[in-house]
Parts: C-alpha cells; sequence; structure tokens
C-alpha cells in the first residue's frame, strides 16, 4: 500500500469512525458502534506503529498536502499530514492508547444509555489530536489544539445531567481559552516577524528576529521571548501547568476512560508536544526556557504536595499526572527535549494504566472512588491489583542503571541528570524539586495502593466487589508490557549518542545532549532511586504499620496540612477573583450604564421629553406606527417615480427653464 | 443588452409582493386559511428562486479580473448625474447571496406565524428586495433609497407581529437609525453636490479638502456605526431582538447589521480613506470597548435572546476593529466576521424562536437538561455555539482569527484586548448551553418538549453545510473578494 494513504488514513479513520458512530449511532445501536470505531481505531494504531519504523528508521520524514485552508495576507495555509519522528513517536502514542481505551470503554460503559455517542467522542478526540500533531503550521496546530478541548469539554460533560459535570467541562474549556489568548497571540506575532506561519519557514526565519523587540505599549519585549512566553502561556493551558491546572482535577468528572486517555496520556501532553515541535524557536529564547523550567519544576513540586494529600483515587492520579507534565517541561526548560518527549511516550503507558485499573477498581466499588471507604480490596480483584503494581513502580521509576528499570525510570532518570547537568541556576533548582518530587510520587503512589488494597474493608460495597471482565482487562496488558519495557526498548533511540539520526531534525538537539549523562557523578544518579525507596517505604511504614501516627502527623502539620489538602485555596482564589466578579460587573455595566447612562441620555431621556410635551402622544400610538410607515413609503415612491414625474412635466408644460 | 441580472434579481422578491397582494381575487373572503396557506409558500418559492437566480451572480462574476461588474446603467435624474446604476464587485457578491440565503430560511421560519399572514409574508419579500437593492446599487441615491427602504418593512415586522413592548422597541429601532440616516442624507447631498455625480465608482477618485471629509467621514460614521451597532449606539439592537418576530431578528442580525459594515467598506474606506486612517484609533477603541463591555454584559443577561443580541454587538466590534486596521488580513477577517455572524446569529435567533415557539418563554432559568429531551435540537444548537465562540473548522475562526491578526498589525496590544473578547465569548456562551441544554432536566413543560420538526430541520441544514464550508475551505469565499481587498487597502499586511 502507498506510504501517503496510510499516514493519511492514520489520521482520517478515526474521523469517519466519528461520523458512523456519531450520524448513525442510535441505528447501529451500541454493539455495532462499539465494533466500528474501536476497530478503525486499531487499524490506524496498528497503521502507526509501521509508520513509526519506518519513519525513524528506514524512510525518514514526510508531508503530504491535503489542501489549501487558510489564506493570511497571501501566504496559504495548507491542510497537512506531516509526519516526522516527533509525528511518528506521538501518533503511535495516541493511536495506540486510543484503541485500548475504545476497547476498554467497551466494557466499561456497557450499561450506560449513551453508549454511540461516548465511541463518537472518542473516536473524534483521536481525529482532533492527530490533526494537532501531524500539523505543517501553527494554525492546523491550534484546530487540533481547541478541538481536542471540545472533545474534553464534551466527554467531561459526557453525563451533562450531572451538575458537577456540567461545571467541570465549562471550566476545562475556559481556562484552556485563557491558554489560547496566548496561543492566538503568538500566531500573530509570528506572521507580524517572522513573516511566516508555517514551521519551515518559520524556522527559517526566526534566527534573525534574535535582536528584534516588540513595542508594546510604551514598553518594548525581546521578540522571540515574547513569542516563546506566549505559546507557553497555551502550553500551561492545555498542560495544567501551575497557575492554569485548576481545571484538570475537576475534569475527573469525566467517565474513567476519558481521564485515562484525555486527561493522562494524550491531549495534557500536548503542550509538551508544541514546545517540542517549536524548540527551534525557544532554543533562541532562553529567558523563556528558564521560564518553562521554573513553571515545570514548580509544577511538579507542588502537584506531588497535594497528590499526597487526596483521598478521591481519580483526583490522586490526576495530580499526579500534572506533576509529571512538570518533569517534561522542565526538561524542555534545560533542552533535553528527547527526554521530554520519551517521558511523554513512557507516561502515556503507565498512567494510562494506572488510570483504567483505577477504573476498574471504581467499577468493582460500584463508582465508590474515596480511599477512605476502600481497604482490603487485594484478594477481590487481584489482576488489578497486580496491574496497579506495575504501574505504579514504572511511575515511581524503579530501576537499576545499566541493567533493567520500569519504564519511568528511565526517562525521569534521564530529565534529572539534564537539570543537573544543565549547569544553570534553574537547572539546579529543577533537580532539586524534582528530586523531591520524586520521593513525593513514590510516597502518594504506595499510600494509594495501600489504602485501596490493604487492611481491612472500610465501606460495603468490598461485600460485593467482583474483578471486571476480560474486555476491561485485557487493554490493560500491552499498557502494562508498556510501563514495564517501553524504558528499556525505547532509551537507546531517545537518548543515546545516536538520537541525533533518530530524530532527524524533528525537533532541536543538543550536540553533548547524548554525553552529559555520562559526567553526571554516580550519586546523583542514584538519588532517584534512592529517594523513590524511601517513599515507598515511609508509605508502607506509615499506612500500614502505624496508621495512628498520619492523625497526629496531620495535627501537627495544622495550617501547612490544610493549605495543601486545600489545593493552596487556588480556586477560592480564582472565584473570587473572577467567576463571582464578571458577571457581577456585566450586570452593573448593563444596568447602570446602557440602561442609566446611555438610554438615559439617549433615545428614552428624548422620549421621556417628548411624552411629557405631549398627552395626546399616548391616545395615537397605534396609528402612529402605521403613520410613519406609510409617510416613509410615499417619500421613497415619490424618489423612485421622480423621472416619470419629470417626464410629465415635460410632456406637459415642456422643458423645466 | 444583456439581461439585467441584478434588477432581476433586486425585484424578483417584490414580484412575490404584487403576487400576495393580488390573493384576495383568488380566494374572496371566507377562504382566509387558504389565502394563508397560499401566501406562506408564494413567499418561499419566491425567496427560494431569488437564491437560484442569486447563484448565477456568483457564476457569472469573473473574480480573477475582480473590480465592479455586471453593470448596468440608465440616466434617472441627469441635473444632478443621478442614475439607476447597479453592479457588483466581489465583496457585496456575498452580501447579495447572504441575503438570498436568509431570505428563504427567515420565512420558513415565519410558517409559524399566525395573524396577518399575507402581510408578514409580503413584508419579508419587501425586505428582501431592499436589502438586494442595497448591496447591488452603486448610485448615490438610489443607494440612500433602498438603505433607508429598508427600515420600512423592518419597522412593520417589529411593531406589528413583534412582543409585548413592540411598540417602544420599533420606535428606538426607528429614532436610532432614521437619526443616523439624516445624517448621512446631508453627506450623501453634499458629496454629490460637490463632485456632481452620484456614481459611487467615481467617488472613490474624488478629492475632497481635507476638513470637508473630515465631516462627510462624521456623518456617514454616525449612520453606520448605528446600523453596526458600535458601542454606544447599540442599545436599540437587544430591545428590537427581544421584541421582534423569529424571522425578523435572524434578518436584523443576519443582514441588516452587515449594512452598517457594507456601508464602512463602501463609503468610509473607499471614498474617504485619509480620513478613515485619521479617525482609525477612535474606531479601534470603540470597538475594542464594544467586545469586552458587550461581552461582559452579555454575561449577566437571563433573557436568551438578550444574550445573544448583546453578543452580536461584541462580533461587530471584530469587524470594525479588522476594517479599520487597514491590512488585509483584517479587512478579509471582518468580511469573514460578517458573513459568517450573518450566518450563525441567524441559526442562534432560531434556535431560540424553537423554544420560544413551545414554551413561549425566553428565561434561561426556566430551562435546564433540553439535550435529554431533544438531542438533535441540542446538537445543532451547539454546532452554533461552537461556530459563535470562533471554534477552528467552523466560520467563526476564521474571521474572529484573520480580523484579529490585522489588529496585531495595527497595534498589537489592540489585538490583545480584542483577543480578551475570544475567552469571554467561550464564557457566556458556554454558560448558556450548559444551563440551557445541560443539567437535570426536572421541570414538567420541558420535560413535554419535541424535538425539531422537518421545517425546523431544513431552516437549519443551509446554516450548517455554510458555516463547516466557509471554516473548512473559506478559499472558495475568500477568493472572489481577494482581489477587490487588496485593491482597497493597497496591499498593506500581506507577506
Amino acid at each position: 500500500m502507498d506510504v501517503s494513504l496510510i499516514d493519511k488514513a492514520i489520521v482520517f479513520l478515526p474521523l469517519v469512525g466519528f461520523l458512523i458512530a456519531g450520524l448513525g449511532g442510535h441505528r447501529l445501536g451500541d454493539h455495532l458502534s462499539q465494533l466500528i470505531t474501536s476497530a478503525l481505531v486499531t487499524v490506524s494504531a496498528l497503521m502507526s506503529i509501521y509508520v513509526f519504523h519506518d519513519v525513524a528508521f528506514v524512510s525518514g520524514a514526510r508531508e503530504h498536502v491535503l489542501a489549501p485552508w487558510l489564506s493570511v495576507g497571501g501566504t496559504m495555509l495548507n491542510w497537512a499530514v506531516k509526519v516526522d519522528t516527533l509525528t511518528a513517536v506521538m501518533m503511535l502514542v495516541v493511536t495506540s492508547v486510543s484503541a485500548l481505551v475504545h476497547i476498554y470503554s467497551i466494557g466499561y460503559m456497557h450499561h450506560d444509555r449513551g453508549v454511540p455517542r461516548f465511541m463518537a467522542y472518542l473516536s473524534l478526540f483521536t481525529f482532533f489530536m492527530l490533526m494537532l500533531v501531524s500539523a505543517d503550521n501553527l494554525v492546523q496546530m491550534f484546530f487540533g489544539w481547541e478541538g481536542v478541548g471540545l472533545s474534553s469539554y464534551l466527554l467531561i460533560g459526557f453525563w451533562y445531567d450531572k451538575p458537577s459535570a456540567r461545571k467541570a467541562a465549562m471550566k476545562a474549556f475556559w481556562v484552556n481559552r485563557v491558554g489560547d489568548f496566548g496561543f492566538l497571540l503568538g500566531i500573530f506575532a509570528c506572521y507580524q516577524m517572522a513573516g511566516a506561519l508555517d514551521f519551515v519557514n518559520l524556522f527559517k526565519n526566526a534566527p534573525q528576529l534574535v535582536d528584534y523587540s516588540v513595542q508594546f505599549g510604551q514598553s518594548s519585549c525581546n521578540a522571540l521571548t515574547l513569542i516563546c512566553l506566549l505559546f507557553f502561556m497555551g502550553a500551561m493551558g492545555k498542560s495544567a501547568q501551575l497557575g492554569l491546572h485548576t481545571w484538570l482535577p475537576d475534569a475527573m468528572e469525566g467517565p474513567t476512560p476519558v481521564s485515562a486517555l484525555i486527561h493522562a496520556a494524550t491531549m495534557v501532553t500536548a503542550g509538551v508536544f508544541m514546545v517540542a515541535r517549536l524548540s527551534p524557536l525557544f532554543e533562541l529564547a532562553p529567558t523563556a526556557l528558564a521560564v518553562v523550567a521554573c513553571v515545570g519544576a514548580a509544577t511538579a513540586f507542588i502537584a506531588a504536595t497535594i497528590g499526597m494529600t487526596q483521598y478521591d483515587i481519580k483526583r490522586v492520579i490526576a495530580y499526579s499526572t500534572m506533576s509529571q507534565l512538570g518533569y517534561m517541561f522542565f526538561a524542555a526548560g534545560v533542552s533535553a527535549y528527547g527526554a521530554s518527549i520519551f517521558h511523554l511516550a513512557t507516561h502515556a503507558f503507565f498512567k494510562a494504566l494506572l488510570f483504567l485499573a483505577a477504573g476498574s477498581v471504581i467499577h468493582a466499588m460500584s463508582g465508590e472512588q474515596d480511599m477512605r471507604k476502600m481497604g482490603g480490596l487485594w484478594r477481590k480483584i487481584p489482576y488489578t491489583y497486580a496491574l496497579m503494581w506495575i504501574g505504579s513502580l514504572s511511575l515511581a521509576g524503579i530501576g537499576i542503571e545499566g541493567l533493567f528499570g520500569f519504564a519511568g525510570a528511565y526517562s525521569k532518570d534521564m530529565i534529572l541528570e539534564a537539570a543537573y547537568a544543565h549547569g544553570t541556576w534553574y537547572g539546579i533548582l529543577a533537580f532539586a524539586l524534582g528530586i523531591m518530587a520524586a520521593f513525593m510520587t513514590a510516597f502518594y503512589s504506595w499510600r494509594l495502593i495501600v489504602l485501596t488494597f490493604h487492611g481491612q474493608a472500610r465501606g460495603e460495597a468490598q461485600v460485593k466487589a467482583h474483578e471486571s471482565p476480560t474486555i476491561m482487562l485485557a487493554p490493560l496488558v500491552p499498557l502494562a508490557l508498556g510501563a514495564i519495557f517501553a524504558g528499556f526498548v525505547g532509551h537507546e533511540w531517545f537518548a543515546s549518542a545516536a538520537n541525533g539520526a533518530f530524530w532527524q531534525n524533528a525537533i532541536f538537539v543538543k550536540e553533548q545532549a547524548a554525553e552529559t549523562g555520562h559526567h553526571v557523578p554516580w550519586l546523583i544518579k542514584l538519588l532517584p532511586l534512592l529517594m523513590a525507596l524511601a517513599g515507598i517505604g515511609l508509605a508502607i511504614k506509615l499506612y500500614v504499620q502505624r496508621p495512628y501516627i498520619i492523625l497526629s502527623i496531620v495535627q501537627r502539620l495544622g495550617l501547612l496540612y490544610k493549605l495543601v489538602a486545600n489545593k493552596y485555596y487556588i480556586d477560592e482564589i480564582y472565584d473570587r477573583l473572577f467567576v463571582r466578579t464578571l458577571p457581577r460587573l456585566g450586570g452593573v455595566l448593563w444596568h447602570k450604564v446602557d440602561e442609566g447612562v446611555i438610554d438615559g441620555f439617549g433615545p428614552d431621556g428624548v422620549a421621556v421629553v417628548v411624552q411629557k410635551s405631549g398627552e395626546r402622544l399616548r391616545r395615537i400610538q397605534t396609528g402612529y406606527l402605521y403613520h410613519y410607515a406609510f409617510g416613509m413609503l410615499a417619500g421613497v415612491t415619490l424618489l423612485v417615480l421622480w423621472p416619470f414625474i419629470v417626464r410629465l412635466y415635460v410632456f406637459f408644460w415642456g422643458g423645466l427653464t | 443588452m444583456a439581461f439585467p441580472l441584478l434588477s432581476f434579481v433586486t425585484f424578483l422578491p417584490l414580484f412575490g409582493v404584487a403576487v400576495i397582494a393580488l390573493l384576495p381575487i383568488l380566494f374572496p373572503s371566507g377562504h382566509e386559511e387558504k389565502r394563508t396557506q397560499a401566501s406562506r409558500w408564494i413567499a418561499l418559492g419566491v425567496s427560494i428562486l431569488t437564491f437560484i437566480s442569486s447563484l448565477a451572480i456568483y457564476a457569472g462574476y469573473d473574480a480573477m479580473a475582480g473590480g465592479y461588474q455586471l453593470i448596468e446603467k440608465k440616466d434617472w435624474i441627469p441635473a444632478f448625474g443621478i442614475a439607476y446604476h447597479k453592479g457588483i464587485d466581489g465583496i457585496s457578491l456575498w452580501f447579495v447571496l447572504l441575503s438570498a440565503l436568509l431570505s428563504p430560511i427567515a420565512i420558513l421560519s415565519g410558517f409559524a406565524v399566525k395573524e396577518r399572514v399575507p402581510s408578514f409574508m409580503a413584508a419579508l419579500l419587501l425586505l428582501e428586495t431592499m436589502m438586494i437593492g442595497v448591496f447591488t446599487t452603486l448610485d448615490f441615491v438610489l443607494f440612500y433609497v433602498f438603505f433607508e427602504g429598508v427600515l420600512i418593512p423592518m419597522f412593520l415586522i417589529i411593531g406589528v407581529w413583534g412582543g409585548e413592548k413592540r411598540l417602544y422597541a420599533a420606535m428606538k429601532f426607528f429614532l436610532y437609525t432614521f437619526l443616523g440616516s439624516v445624517l448621512m442624507l446631508i453627506a450623501i447631498f453634499a458629496m454629490v453636490l460637490k463632485t456632481e455625480s452620484a456614481d459611487m465608482t467615481q467617488m472613490a477618485h474624488a478629492t475632497l479638502p481635507r476638513d470637508v471629509a473630515l465631516w462627510l467621514w462624521l456623518a456617514f460614521f454616525a449612520s453606520f456605526a448605528i446600523k453596526t451597532p458600535m458601542w454606544p449606539f447599540h442599545t436599540w439592537l437587544p430591545l428590537a431582538h427581544v421584541e421582534a418576530p423569529t424571522a425578523g431578528s435572524v434578518i436584523l442580525a443576519g443582514v441588516l447589521l452587515k449594512m452598517g459594515g457594507y456601508g464602512f467598506i463602501r463609503i468610509s474606506l473607499q471614498m474617504l480613506p485619509e480620513a478613515s486612517t485619521h479617525f482609525a484609533p477612535w474606531v479601534m477603541g470603540l470597538s475594542l470597548f464594544a467586545i469586552v463591555y458587550t461581552s461582559l454584559v452579555a454575561l449577566a443577561q437571563t433573557d436568551i435572546k438578550k444574550l445573544i443580541a448583546y453578543s452580536s454587538v461584541a462580533h461587530m466590534g471584530f469587524v470594525t476593529l479588522g476594517l479599520f486596521s487597514g491590512t488585509v488580513p483584517g479587512v478579509e477577517g471582518a468580511l469573514f466576521v460578517m458573513l459568517s455572524h450573518g450566518l450563525v446569529s441567524a441559526g442562534l435567533f432560531l434556535v431560540v424562536g424553537v423554544v420560544y415557539e413551545r414554551l413561549h418563554t425566553r428565561e434561561i432559568a426556566r430551562f435546564g437538561g433540553v439535550a435529554t429531551i431533544m438531542p438533535c435540537y441540542a446538537t445543532l444548537a451547539m454546532l452554533l455555539s461552537l461556530a459563535a465562540v470562533g471554534l477552528p473548522g467552523t466560520s467563526g475562526f476564521v474571521g474572529e482569527f484573520l480580523a484579529m491578526q490585522g489588529a496585531w498589525l495595527y497595534r498589537p496590544a489592540v489585538a490583545a484586548v480584542a483577543a480578551l473578547g475570544v475567552i469571554l465569548g467561550a464564557v457566556y456562551m458556554l454558560w448558556l448551553y450548559g444551563r440551557v441544554f445541560f443539567g437535570p432536566c426536572d421541570k414538567e413543560d420541558v420535560k413535554s418538549l419535541t424535538d425539531l420538526t422537518l421545517r425546523e430541520k431544513a431552516m437549519f441544514a443551509p446554516l450548517i453545510l455554510f458555516i463547516l464550508w466557509m471554516g473548512l475551505y473559506p478559499e472558495t469565499f475568500r477568493h472572489v473578494f481577494a482581489t477587490d481587498v487588496v485593491h482597497l487597502v493597497g496591499g498593506k499586511g500581506a507577506v
């Protein structure tokens, strides 16, 4: 089969699935909708494996222009499928996780009344995500970017009759729009300054902009720094970085397969992908890179602290996702884009695994998500328990350098080493925060395992708890294999000395990046593992052996614990600042300015004066209307007929003069 | 002489009016029901015929060449250089097609009107003739006639078939727009006397003294700013919309507001370019104010229709923003916003009409969970809402994106403020959608709702088609006006 056809089919098969299930779902019924959408995405996934191999190792990058789309001042932007190594990695991750989630959903959603709609949305999301990663210009990327945002909105709000789901869905869209504000302005700036919106010309022209500055009112700013920071603002929204993260935990209102696919494995990594895609720009803007590193590191740390205090099983994993995204960003901030994307890929496997396993737990518990009401589940759902262990070991990054490790170990170590070796203050800061976050990661992961699976059963649901059906467990097996082996298999490609050949200029690769790993002291290399083991040990010690200690620790921490457990009150602050203020401001503008000032002095003021001057006015009001209409009509008629009137005049009286 | 296609398209609806006027002869009193029914189908048939013939205009226009084409010219009042002069360029072409597309849709939605149906249908057809007349006329006096002529049927539609406060609304609508028109009339007289011609194609080359040009620009601005409407001349619009019947709202938002933007292009930018540049900072300021201010006001609304009316003002802010940026992307964006808003706002007002006809309320709080009861309707409303918030892939994105790109080229800070409107737009639109369609369906009368009828689906189908078309392949539309836009702004802002 033709290669270009395969590339295009990967992107468009999910769209076909969406159209079939979306338009004909009610006629096809649940089973056919599930079958068709899952089959199409699975075909897409299988082809992605082939394309990944082909692009990375055989024939290299390529681009297929589908049709012209948007002309901006004479430059035509195309609908295109551009496949280079970066795209191929993303395609592989997106389609494989999506296919598994499609299959898992057959079991998870079997009792739901909106099955075809659900499957259609999942496929739609997959399509938009693929459009995002295969764009050859910023605007198609924005198309995919907003499209995944829309799918996320529809899926978070899938159970739309639940007010909490409705609220979470809107919040996700709104916060993302705040990020998109930056993305949009970044695009505008690129057009003005680089004169191009397609990646090839943009990267070609960008080096000329190094000393260029933009006037913003009175102040000016380095052009590239501004552009990169604007784009990063978009990335922060999509990837839930500190400040624009508040939507992600709430997004857990959506069905669990959605959380796994969109809010863990793929969509939330779009920001990381964007920074990697634009790495040739970011490399020219060191200030922006420092910001990326700091925000990423802060997010990794802060999210991990919150993760330790949550009791909702999905929220723990959601904060973990946010924290891991922070790792990916500070990796990009220290120019280790390869490591960043590597972590993105391994994270997709183990985090999707963790979420789907959590879904299996929730399924077994008949919908219960509070870990305080769980406990002692491991005998009831042993497979889920084992899978949860695999995911957690990978997340915590357990592995021995040079021998074997779980997937997360390779990518996380690579990131931390790159940060340490970067030699800047923010590199060291990111390393320090990252190491502490690694400890906390291990701690909250085993806290989750112990609270959920061990100890006494604390709720009633455990009695009926049962292992999930095969259709839900089977998709977890490939994910578990990925969580175990993806690092071992992939680290050679992503980070070895040959990585330039693997990436083929798809991202910026630092020449000495491959070497840095060798110059890091062995203690530094060992530190992440030690921290992880310490975190696991502490969690087991506290929650298995001395659960009562927890209470006294919490009490001793007092306000600090309260601050963290309440997510630093960021939601409350935003609520005060925006959510409540804006509608109130709108009301004031409406009643005081529109109705008060403008109308008061304008038409109503005039009307009042007129009305006061004549009481008669009210009595003839109905006739008034026709009166005016008639007047106007007569005037128009007169004008239209003017030539004839003139001619008549001439006819009878002979000449105007 | 070639077939006078433009005149044919302009006056075909008027022919429909004549036929409806003759109906009492066919159906004498006692057969009112038949007369009503006949008037509906005649109006629909004539307006569809008009749309089909308007496609011939599209086919007959040479986009590569650009400029005015399909010219018809006959002397009218030669003493003042006034002529019956028609013609279109790549810009006005689309407004003709938009008017011709929306008219049958409005008429179809007007099938729900139960009182004085033949007059209502006649008013809608008369309105169509006037609208198409505005966009196909190249003589200043005739332009004014059509521009004002639009007011008559619209005034009646609001005043006779409107809601409870229809008289107040119709009067406010009339007072406001008439005030603007008077100033425009004076300006037109001044220009015609100064140049001794009413030929709009020649006017673009007329050189006027600077201070005269500035005063003339202001007079025209008053008229177009009210029509568009720009802040702070917008307060007539929410009221007019709330009181107007659905068909009236569709045409009002879909076409009538565009006459303001069209006037800015055809007269302010084309004939008074220096004055336009001079006043551009003020227009930009008012546009930004409109975008942010009305978006906030929209947030506070409790009536669905009023919310959409306010959102229209915000969208029109993007139009003036793009136009007065004086750049190719800006003006193209403004044109796309106008066309897109014509389709989207028409669709949204139809959405409101659907539930209003069933429940006789537009109070947002009275709804909830409609998606459960009317899935097809909810899907269409979702698509329209997404187009309204400018989601890429819909027509709304193309326009807003290009208009803001133009604004950025004018001043980055201007685009930054305008982009706040993109956030706020998503806030009020999704908030509205969430309140009406999502949530538990616990109200008895909402539970009794029925999904769309075939007639209603037929109203939405063409709108959705063109919204997606314009969003996914805007070249169909752009290549027609590209030459004229470059000509208009002198190629500024192009790479």
